[in-house]
């Protein structure tokens, strides 16, 4: 345990700040390239996914991370494969997906007898009795998440720019694309148990949001992201203490707070910034 | 060669040569196959019958692939995308770094070059988001530069933007050709601003070739690129009796 300040002074407090500063760094990073995708909702739908794989852990007696991980990764590809051949569309795929993973947990969940704490833990996140085996399995996969775009960043913004033209010019567009769904999946199986099935795509969608309306490049829209996602946890699970609330929630409505705060200013601050506010920088206002 | 999206032949037969620092012009009336030819061209999609050769080789045995520039018909640029310009223009270098490799100073030279080849590098650190039409086009005209290919080719690059712009365009385009002797294939409707550049044109009218030869010889016909510009779009939709036109 180490000295920090309250709200962060018990141990407890501490294993959640651990997975929140982990998720609230992996996540907004990942999520930069679904937005811009226009699979905002992809996070939604592999969380489904994972929820039947969770249902189907606790059916089996197996450690659900693991089932969860399993048929995310595995749903994540098969989404990117229906959207990558063009013969159903990106948002009718996950539609699909959405729909039968979550009919599938519900009943698997059923049929372990299960419906009860454990299955609401997952579904809105338990960050605040996950043990410390949880904690260092939640900071292993951020970090493979950060260390692998790290390494497929800079090809994945070619891709997300212009597929056909990233295709000309040889890059392993179907590979990249493959391996922005696993590490979606990857990121959604970590970030569960922090705020659950229900929230976890929005710590993947809100702080890219709020950062698109202040960041230029591509590079400070994503650093920024990550600073209000790790900003947002933070504060969210001081807040949670403090006034004993669920905290995933807390956290997730951090950060729709911070992203109203600074939609509504931002032309104040970019004015100061001798920038124009970018018009139409909320994403979905356009399509 | 001949290609078919389902049952109906989209290009039937069609032979098309570009030779080593051409600058060709492909044009024809919407839904003619240009976009489709270029498609093959590149390897984006597999010819019916028939075949293509890049370099010599098939499209898919191509290992230089920065020998290739594209410029595909309306980016599919996100209008809230926040990017640089200098960003976007750096992407196109991956054609010649490829996923993995840093980039080096040499990297960085060429994508400044391509940005002051279209003119834009006063603007390579706003968002791309924010600028017009025109400069949005040119920013990916600079991006395919900026592996500086031996063939670049471009799909309606100039439709809807200024007269500025397209001025730009220009002499981008008739730089690249006489200073890295590369060759292209543009597809336009708006040929007047490099009708005096263009060494070939090539007409596709219901997925084949109408006409191939220089430009005189389709302007000996009446059919003017330059002055009477607006003539050509008419002259291919066949609302201009097309039996002038001798091959
Ligand atoms: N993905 C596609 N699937 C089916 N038909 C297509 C597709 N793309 C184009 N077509 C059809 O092929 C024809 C040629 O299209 P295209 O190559 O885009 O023409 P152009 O670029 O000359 O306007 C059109 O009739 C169009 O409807
Ligand atoms: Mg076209």
């Amino acid at each position: 345990m180490l000295p920090l300040p309250y709200p962060f002074d018990r141990e407890y407090m501490q294993l959640a700040l651990v997975s929140g500063i982990a998720m609230g760094t992996a996540a907004p990073l990942v999520g930069a390239f679904l937005v811009q995708r226009r699979l905002s909702l992809m996070g939604d739908g592999i969380g489904h996914l994972a929820f039947a794989g969770v249902a189907g852990g606790l059916l089996l007696e197996v450690w659900p991370v693991a089932t969860a991980l399993l048929v995310a990764v595995a749903g994540a590809l098969a989404i990117e494969r229906l959207r990558g051949r063009g013969r159903v569309s990106g948002d009718l795929a996950l539609a699909l997906f959405f729909y039968a993973g979550i009919a599938a947990g519900v009943v698997l969940a059923g049929a372990s007898d299960r419906f009860d704490a454990t299955v609401l833990s997952y579904l809105f996140g338990s960050i605040l009795t996950v043990s410390a085996a949880d904690t260092w399995t939640v900071l292993a996969l951020g970090v493979a998440v950060l260390a692998t775009m790290a390494l497929i960043g800079r090809a994945l913004f070619a891709v997300v720019l212009d597929e056909e033209s990233a295709r000309v010019a040889g890059l392993p567009v179907d590979a990249l694309n493959g391996a922005l769904a696993v590490v979606v999946a990857v990121t959604i199986v970590a970030a569960m148990r922090v705020v659950g099935i229900l929230l976890v795509a929005a710590l993947m969608v809100l702080p890219v949001a709020t950062a698109q309306v202040l960041g230029r490049s591509f590079r400070t829209t994503v650093g920024l992201a990550m600073a209000v996602g790790v900003g947002s946890s933070v504060v969210g699970l001081g807040a949670a203490r403090q006034w004993g609330l669920p905290p995933g929630g807390t956290i997730v409505l951090v950060a729709a707070g911070a992203f109203g705060v600074v939609s509504l200013t931002a032309e104040r601050l970019l004015r100061r910034a001798g920038r124009a506010p970018a018009l139409g920088s909320v994403p979905g206002t356009s399509r | 060669m001949t290609f078919a999206y389902g049952q109906e032949a989209v290009l039937d037969g069609v032979s098309v040569a570009v030779e080593p620092g051409e600058f060709v012009a492909l044009v024809g009336p919407n839904g003619s196959g240009k976009s489709t030819l270029l498609r093959c061209l590149l390897g984006l999609l597999a010819p019916t019958a028939g075949a293509v050769r890049l370099f010599g080789v098939p499209p898919q045995s191509l290992g230089q692939r920065w020998r290739l520039g594209y410029v595909p018909q309306r980016p599919a640029l996100a209008r809230d995308l926040p990017a640089t310009v200098e960003e976007v223009v750096a992407a196109g270098r991956l054609a010649r770094t490829g996923w993995r490799r840093r980039f080096r100073a040499e990297d960085r030279e060429e994508v400044e070059h391509a940005m002051s080849s279209v003119a834009l590098l006063d603007l390579r650190r706003r968002r791309v988001s924010e600028l017009s039409g025109g400069q949005q086009q040119r920013a990916f005209i600079a991006k395919a530069l900026a592996g500086r290919p031996d063939l670049l080719v471009l799909d309606e690059p100039v439709a809807g933007i200024d007269a500025e712009s397209q001025r730009r365009f220009r002499d981008s385009l008739t730089h690249l050709v006489e200073e890295h002797r590369s060759a292209v294939l543009l597809v336009s409707h708006e040929l007047g601003a490099v009708a005096e550049d263009l060494d070939r044109v090539v007409v596709l009218r219901r997925g084949s070739v109408y006409f191939d030869g220089p430009p005189a010889e389709l302007a000996a016909t009446g059919v003017s690129l330059g002055v009477h510009r607006d003539d050509l779009p008419l002259w291919l939709e066949g609302l201009v009796a097309p039996g002038d036109v001798r091959h």
